[in-house]
């Protein structure tokens, strides 16, 4: 039998001496001020935090957004609407988008379901186990920076360790910069490098918690390991999933050390390569703000870009949620 | 970036620290102010691109004036440096208090001139007689009034060629005969056909943003004095016939893939230079240091120096101003004013051969003897400074840089088969006219 902590509650709770009537309202008051008021004063440094550091730059750029400014040339009028209605009919916004979420596209699909794969592997039982769970994070620590600079030297054309090991399997060597499939193929990997594991450890994290019975009533059942993974695992990730879909999302959308150290080859590293084939929308906007001195313009861009992230985690989450809904 | 999405809330908390500790700084830095009021130790900080030549003139300044120190910032390209120069006159912080403004952003910064020192308040005016008529004119404001910046270097051109190539090729190696092969672009264009014939695995130059601002140089120079933009900033990208025969002259070299699609200065084309990647390039006298810096022992005694197909012109040359925002506006301008001397330039050209814009160091032995030992002892003073003496200076409008980077764009685009040939002149116009906006 437990042994039973709870304090024992013999005869009638002890009554509270009555409190004397004067100060009797105002310390009613302040109890239910403390009541109601207390939780938001202690979540409340965070939602400051985010207010000087997030409320605050994103009504500024709206203001920015609303002017033909230049940094460089001091300029600073107020032009209303104009620089978005220049924006809907601006090809090389809309080039940036395609490349954003093309590359999106290439790196996220292959990320989350090699991370799952992963992440199935490393639940079994193992030796090592946590050594392997650790070097999974490990791309994730190395600079970004760092990671870009090596594969932009893996991906060279002429003498990059890609091409020749292409070469060597007696294919054309590729030219990364240059063709837009490619450079995506190219920025993608890198981007993948950094993030399968940490998504393969979110997803562990979560493959953890679904009861073991349920695995054991399977196998009783004749399930194998993969029926057991498509149709257990899988369906009961799928908040985790929504999670890491929508995590990628605001990521991918915001994609700019890669392929900024990618296009090292150019003059202006913000363009993308010649033909602007890897220059995503962050790209754009920094181009647009400093190197063109738009600064009005480039706010534009960062406010379509804001939009466009809540649009793309909607139809995510709505994806998602149709397929199987969360729980 | 994409980190930010996922850690904010601890870079929140980073930056909230990071506050704090400069505000814990900033109390420390006290004592320092009261030093320099009593004319204590001064640190000076000198923003600077490519390749200057100070180093040498920074520990001559700090002995000759106790109580200076210098520190050198310098970034290796002109494109990485502008957003940060920007950036720093924008916000009102963060420059350095000398900073070095190149021809093609000196347009620029001159709509912004109340943010930086009349150089005329510091005793300018007396130095002008030490400048080039016109390089001292480009530094001054439309008015008269305001001396911005005081001209560093100007860069008469040159083409360097790889010496040791040209004799694998069966060309002539000697610079004489060298610069009898090719008096015009078209003659370059042929010997640069004839080279590659023989010799597959080297480019024959570099790509095509030297020779378009070279071309678009020399023929601004002889046409009307202005390139993509008139006196007035409007832009006559496709109304200049100066730009058009230029833009041709280097569309010719792409579309025959002479060229290895580089810029110069960014990490390709440093690797570039200990690979044999490319046989020549266009030689402002800068590009001497930025060629001996990158390609190091490596390509000590294979370059050297022969003059320029195409007649006379310059590329690029600098400034140097003083922000408003310096705490120490008399010691940073007269520091400007011993490196833009006609002593510190001739030191400068000694140690990067940046070429003296002043008329005094032009005639100085020290320039017009020198040799450079780098490229095969090439008689650099007197090769640039003949080409100096028929310089005709270009206006550059505020939007140059931009309409430029848009340009070479698209001619790398048609060397790496992206865009027809037939198409380029199209594209150029538009790719101009959007980065005009």
């Amino acid at each position: 039998m437990a042994l039973d902590l709870h304090p024992a509650r013999d005869g009638a709770p002890p009554t509270a001496k009555p409190p004397s009537p004067k100060g009797r309202g105002a310390r009613r008051r302040l109890a239910r001020l403390d009541l109601k008021a207390a939780p938001y004063l202690f979540i409340s440094p965070f939602y400051l935090v985010f207010l000087i550091f997030g409320g605050f730059p994103l009504v500024y750029t709206l203001w920015v957004s609303l002017h033909t400014w230049g940094l460089s040339s001091g300029e600073r009028t107020f032009t209303g609407w104009d620089n978005y209605s220049y924006l809907l009919g601006d090809g090389e916004f809309w080039h940036a988008v395609v490349n954003t979420i093309g590359i999106f596209a290439v790196s996220t699909v292959p990320q989350l379901l090699l991370a799952l794969m992963v992440a199935g592997a490393l639940d079994r039982k193992m030796r090592g186990a946590t050594l392997m769970r650790i070097g999974m994070v490990a791309p994730l620590i190395t600079s970004t920076a760092a990671v870009a600079i090596v594969f932009t030297q893996l991906f060279d054309k002429d003498f990059g360790f890609v091409n020749w090991a292409i070469g060597g399997l007696g294919f054309d060597h590729i030219a990364w910069q240059e063709s837009r499939g490619w450079s995506w193929v190219a920025i993608s990997t890198m981007v993948d490098w950094r993030w399968t594991g940490y998504n393969a450890l979110i997803y562990l994290a979560a493959m953890q918690a679904i009861p073991r019975d349920l695995y054991e009533a399977a196998a009783i059942d004749g399930a194998s390991r993969l029926r057991q993974f498509w149709q257990i695992t899988v369906p009961l990730l799928r908040p985790t999933i929504i999670f890491t879909i929508i995590v990628s999302t605001i990521g991918g959308l915001q994609l700019f050390t890669e392929p900024v150290l990618f296009g090292s080859g150019s003059a202006n590293r913000m363009d993308g390569g010649a033909l602007h084939q890897f220059q995503t929308i962050t790209m754009y906007m920094y181009d647009n703000a400093f190197t063109d001195d738009r600064y009005g313009y480039g706010a534009a861009v960062a406010w379509a870009l804001f939009l466009l992230i809540i649009v793309f985690s909607l139809v995510n989450f709505a994806f998602v949620r149709r397929t199987g809904g969360t729980k | 970036m994409r980190d930010l999405g996922r850690i904010r809330p601890r870079i929140a908390v980073l930056a909230t620290l990071a506050t704090l500790l400069a505000g814990a700084a900033a109390c420390g830095g006290d004592g320092d102010k009261k030093d320099d009021a009593a004319g204590g130790p001064v640190t000076l900080t000198v923003d600077v691109f490519g390749e200057f030549g100070y180093d040498q003139l920074y520990k001559q300044y700090e002995a000759s004036h106790p109580g200076v120190t210098i520190k050198q910032r310098k970034v290796s390209t002109l494109d990485d440096y502008k957003p940060r120069i920007q950036q720093w006159i924008a916000t009102g912080s963060g420059a350095g208090d000398v900073v070095a403004l190149e021809e093609g952003i000196l347009a620029t910064y001159m709509q912004q001139k109340s943010k930086f020192l009349n150089l005329f308040d510091y005793g300018g005016k007396a130095l002008e007689s030490n400048f080039l008529p016109w390089k001292w004119q480009m530094g001054v404001t439309a008015d008269g009034k305001q001396l911005v910046g005081l001209g560093t270097d100007i860069g008469p051109l040159g083409m360097c060629y790889r010496k040791d190539l040209f004799a694998k090729a069966g060309l002539p190696t000697d610079r004489d005969e060298v610069s009898k092969l090719w008096p015009t672009w078209d003659a370059f264009f042929q010997t640069g056909q004839k080279f590659q014939a023989k010799e597959s695995k080297t480019k024959w130059l570099d790509g095509p943003s030297a020779i378009l601002r070279t071309t678009v140089l020399q023929e601004s120079g002889k046409g009307a004095g202005y390139s993509y933009f008139d006196k007035n900033n409007n832009l006559v990208f496709d109304t200049n016939p100066a730009i058009k025969t230029a833009f041709d002259t280097s569309l010719k070299f792409e579309q025959a893939k002479l060229t290895g699609d580089m810029q110069i200065f960014t990490p390709p084309w440093q690797t570039a230079l200990k690979r044999d990647t490319f046989a020549t390039v266009p030689c402002p006298s800068w590009m001497l240091g930025g060629i001996s810096e990158f390609s190091g022992d490596y390509g000590k005694g294979k370059w050297d120096v022969a003059s320029v197909p195409g007649g006379s012109g310059y590329w690029g040359g600098s400034w140097l101003a003083v922000p408003k925002q310096t705490k120490h506006p008399k010691e940073a301008a007269e520091l400007a004013k011993f490196l833009t001397s006609p002593q510190g330039q001739v030191g400068a050209f000694k140690d990067k051969d940046t070429f003296p814009s002043s008329t005094v160091a032009e005639k100085d032995p020290a320039v017009t003897g020198a040799t450079s030992a780098y490229f095969n002892n090439a008689p650099t003073g007197k090769i640039f400074g003949d080409m100096a003496a028929q310089v005709k200076p270009v206006y550059l409008g505020p939007k140059n840089e931009d309409v430029r980077q848009a340009v070479e764009n698209v001619l790398i685009a048609v060397g790496q088969g992206k865009i027809p040939a037939d198409q380029a002149w199209a594209k150029a116009v538009d790719a101009a006219k959007k980065a005009a906006r």
